[in-house]
């Protein structure tokens, strides 16, 4: 084989991803934005309306609105109670316990499950007025809790799909019980040689030297709630529930787009979703670099 | 003290234990259900069914008249099995190139990966759909196929090149003294040597194609081309008589083949996703 070749065998083992990013990305991409100024319906040509969408956005859209206080209040109720929880495990399954690595693996099979329809599907059925829920509560003496369906009040709503993502603790759970283990043991026995209890150890020494697991999880866990779909879809029915409890902003995106075949106005919102997404992504790292702790 | 600290050992133990119960309940209640008959899953809160009957299960696999969950099981296995293969063949292959391969701009494209890596399908969802719908493939498995034989995965290559930046590059000149060259380089040491970091992929890869949803129904639109999760789906229709048994049977029997997953390749799965950070 003659050395030209072996030179450009970068952009050889490329062919596929430069076709999938171009074709598949890019262009589809800079379509986006244009169909975002548009009127399409994907049967006749798009027909240019300038900023209409976005007007239409902010100004009459109350589903909109209503779906980006669902999301937010999803988003970031559920991402912190859900690391949170699992970042406390972590630390209780660190300290030894008999059986770890099965309670490992039976906690980490709500993460596998969590997206699917099947789980929907239960929680749909838990939660709603003849659910499980309801009768656990008759059975331990609430009659008067038991008398609503937590899915359709468009009170508790959303709190049965924050719950449904906090119960996913499992795989961050393992990421910080890897992490943990990482810490070397020398920093924390100088810590407790100094006198520094048990407490003092993990909110001082140990949590400040898992900064950078925390907060990559911290990202990915914002940015896959904030994709939320499924459980959207399958618990709300695919109307998105009571006054709009459970329309997430993917929801909402897909009813215009794929319900009411408004493509260009559903490019906008998609538009409006990825800035909001990119915002909180390059939030986060930018913090990063002021309070996480590299070693 | 010996005592004392046995004592906590056992009240950890057992608060961990109760946790677990708590955790896992919902979902035996529902492999449990699957199994009783109808008119007993809402009294019973049990997990092991008082009266067992496998009626659900045939109900719900021909609950849908003249196409049965047969269908769908072949559709969702032919979904993520092609899904599979695309995501380890393509993906592996832009690994290679941007984890030991130089080239010009291989920094800048390797950024350009990152961030396609966090960018919501979203943002060309709807233009995509516009080129397949054109194309005639709107109720054709190709949408859900083809993007991943064009190596759109990124999370998958990020995985891949950080295992192929790990392997020795002394293997790679002790090959090339041997008459290798770049391109049998990768069949001959990259491949073998990435072996788990591929098996990663591909478990991955096929749970999140076997659990998808939002492409599937946005793609598929004939009950003939439904996969099981799509098929799931009629079962809450406000059209549809609700039969909790049937929902249960058969949702029980679509996460059977994750749990096959998850039992083979604990390991790997629980590796993968403490190496990596993956979401299950």
């Amino acid at each position: 084989m003659n050395s030209k070749l072996n030179k450009y065998a970068g952009y050889v083992f490329l062919i596929p991803w430069f076709l999938g990013f171009f074709v598949l990305t890019l262009i589809p991409m800079l379509m986006s934005l244009y169909y975002s100024f548009t009127n399409f319906n994907l049967l006749s040509e798009p027909q240019f309306t300038g900023l209409s969408n976005y007007i239409q956005m902010f100004t009459s859209d109350y589903h909109f609105i209503n779906a980006l206080k669902v999301t937010f209040k999803y988003v970031f109720i559920s991402v912190p109670l859900q690391l949170m929880v699992s970042l406390i495990l972590a630390f209780i399954l660190n300290k030894g316990i008999p059986g770890l690595t099965l309670l490992r693996a039976a906690f980490y099979i709500p993460s596998l499950l969590g997206g699917s329809v099947a789980i929907s599907i239960l929680w749909r059925q838990i939660f709603g007025l003849q659910g499980i829920l309801n009768k656990i509560l008759v059975a331990i003496g609430f009659v008067d809790l038991a008398q609503i369906s937590w899915i359709s009040n468009p009170n508790t709503a959303v709190w049965t799909l924050i719950i449904l993502r906090v119960w996913q603790f499992g795989s961050p759970m393992i990421i910080f019980l890897a992490a943990i283990k990482q810490i070397p043991a020398s920093v924390i026995e100088a810590s407790a040689i100094d006198g520094a209890s048990r407490f003092k150890q993990i909110t001082k020494v140990m949590i400040p030297l898992m900064s950078p697991i925390l907060l990559f999880n911290f990202v990915m866990q914002i940015i896959s709630a904030f994709k939320v779909f499924t459980e959207s879809y399958i618990i709300s029915g695919g109307n998105g529930g009571l006054m709009d409890s459970l329309l997430f902003f993917t929801l909402h995106i897909y009813n215009e787009g794929f319900g009411n075949m408004r493509m260009g106005y559903a490019s906008a919102l998609s538009w409006v979703f990825v800035l909001i997404v990119g915002i909180f992504t390059f939030l986060a790292f930018k913090l990063s670099n002021k309070h996480v702790h590299y070693y | 003290m010996m005592m004392q600290k046995k004592i906590k050992r056992a009240i950890r133990f057992i608060i961990i234990f109760i946790i677990a119960l708590i955790v896992l309940y919902p979902l035996l209640w529902m492999i449990g259900s699957s199994f009783k008959p109808e008119s007993t899953i809402f009294t019973d809160l049990g997990i092991i069914p008082k009266e067992f009957t496998l009626n659900n299960y045939v109900k719900g696999w021909y609950s849908s008249g003249m196409v049965t969950f047969t269908t769908y099981f072949k559709n969702s296995f032919i979904i993520s099995i092609l899904s599979v293969i695309g995501n380890i063949v393509t993906c592996t292959l832009a690994a290679y190139a941007f984890g030991r391969l130089e080239f010009k701009g291989r920094n800048v494209f390797f950024n350009i990966m990152m961030i396609t890596m966090m960018l919501p399908q979203h943002a060309t969802l709807v233009p995509q759909f516009t080129y397949f719908y054109r194309l005639g493939w709107v109720n054709t498995f190709i949408p859900l196929i083809l993007p991943k034989f064009l190596a759109t995965d990124a999370f998958f290559i990020f995985l891949i090149t950080q295992f192929v930046r790990g392997i020795p590059r002394e293997l790679d000149e002790a090959a090339i003294v041997d008459g290798c060259n770049r391109y049998s380089l990768f069949f001959h040491i990259i491949v073998p040597l990435c072996k788990p970091a591929l098996v990663t992929t591909a478990i991955f890869t096929f749970m999140w194609s076997w659990n998808d949803f939002f492409t599937q129904v946005i793609y598929l639109r004939e009950s003939l081309m439904y996969t099981v999760t799509l098929a799931l789906r009629t079962f809450i229709d406000p059209s549809s008589i609700s039969n909790y048994g049937a929902m249960f049977a058969m949702s029980t029997i679509s996460i059977i083949p994750i749990l096959i997953m998850f039992i083979f390749f604990q390991k790997q799965l629980i590796e993968g996703v403490a190496m990596s950070g993956i979401k299950g």
